[in-house]
């Protein structure tokens, strides 16, 4: 039986593809077999990150309305052989995901892997909510910003109203919290939201905190996910929330700014 | 903080005002969030009775619905101008 992870914020931009690349990817490394799946309809960019858009056949609803089998629409990543990537569809019918068709596939799915992560679209409308319907586990990616933090919390009142699980009235969707663009920095002069000031208010357990870091869109413009870039402090970041997710205990690292010097620190700057 | 920062600002930094106004909005939010539909419309209509007496907005007004042991709560919290 996978476990099945849903990636989600409500805010778009705040990092959602980027992140289901890099932990999938992770997970993958580590030797889990794990799937990812592409949730946007209609605006479709993992196989973008993931470097895999010229070998897309068939989709996610070519297979709910079965136009293809899965293994035909499952692209295998070139880097990672644990790793699969199920392509969303171009198609502007939104509606093409049904919960009979999702729960099918994802069914399917979890005979053959350990993970299966699904990359939600933005907003909270029909797509959002069907790639948070089944999911054991929601990784809610927050911006340290008022609207990300808002739309944050917004998705959580979904998870704990709207999931299968919550439906069902058995054990809730676990959350966890990933803190992504954070600059600490900034942090430090009190211009922006600090870790502990959105853990405060969103009230759910840390799994990382990604710093604002550049190799984040080299790596996005070169299709790859930012976890590859081993040297990158955005790539650590995730590494450490990867092995916290299976369980490391990981002290979380790049949360002070630079180091500042004698001078600077009397005169500012 | 540097030395020289303690002269050049002393106004409250935007990160804590971030903070504080989310709170309120989240917590306010939270209570609605499983709220009737018609919660909305409620608080409009009860506004337009209230403003007939007097002169209020709708931030100092605020209308709740919880349930407890069974029973519903409509709860009516308005702020009343100075006479």
């Amino acid at each position: 039986m996978a476990e099945i992870i849903v990636v989600t914020s409500g805010k778009g931009g705040v990092g959602k593809t980027t992140t289901s690349a890099a932990l999938s990817m992770g997970l993958a490394q580590a030797g889990k077999k794990t799937v990812v799946i592409d949730f946007d309809i209609g605006l479709r960019n993992l196989d973008l990150i993931m470097n895999c858009e010229r070998r897309v056949v068939f989709d996610f609803v070519n297979v709910i309305q079965g136009d293809s089998n899965l293994s035909q629409a499952l692209i295998k990543d070139k880097r990672c052989e644990n790793l699969y990537i199920l392509p969303a569809s171009q198609t502007r019918d939104k509606d093409a995901l049904t919960i009979e068709g999702v729960e099918k596939i994802l069914n399917e799915l979890s005979d053959s892997f350990d993970y299966i992560i699904c990359d939600s679209p933005a907003g909270i409308e029909h797509g959002a909510q069907m790639a948070l319907y089944f999911a054991d586990t929601a990784i809610v990616v927050t911006n340290p910003e008022v609207s990300s933090v808002r739309d944050s919390d917004r998705i959580l009142g979904i998870l704990q109203s709207k999931s299968r699980r919550a439906e069902a009235g058995i054990e809730p969707v676990k959350e966890k919290l990933l803190l992504t663009r954070y600059n600490p920095t900034r942090v430090e002069k009190g211009e922006m939201l600090s870790v502990d000031d959105v853990l405060e208010i969103l009230a759910i357990p840390l799994l990382g905190v990604i710093p604002e870091d550049e190799s984040v869109l080299k790596s996005s413009n070169e299709g790859k996910p930012v976890i590859l870039e081993e040297k990158s402090l955005a790539g650590q970041s995730y590494s450490d929330s990867v092995q916290r997710f299976l369980g490391a205990e990981l002290e979380h690292r790049f949360l002070d700014g630079e180091k500042k010097g004698f001078l600077k620190r009397v005169f500012g700057g | 903080m540097s030395f020289l920062d303690r002269f050049r600002d002393t106004s409250p930094k935007s990160a804590s005002l971030a903070k504080e106004r989310l709170k309120i909005i989240v917590a306010h939010e939270r209570k609605t969030r499983n709220a009737p539909a018609y919660l909305p419309a409620l608080q409009r209509d009860l506004l337009a009775a209230i403003n007939k007496y007097v002169d209020i907005d709708m931030d100092q007004l605020q209308v709740n619905i919880s349930e407890e042991d069974n029973q519903s709560i409509l709860e009516l919290n308005l702020t009343l101008p100075p006479k």
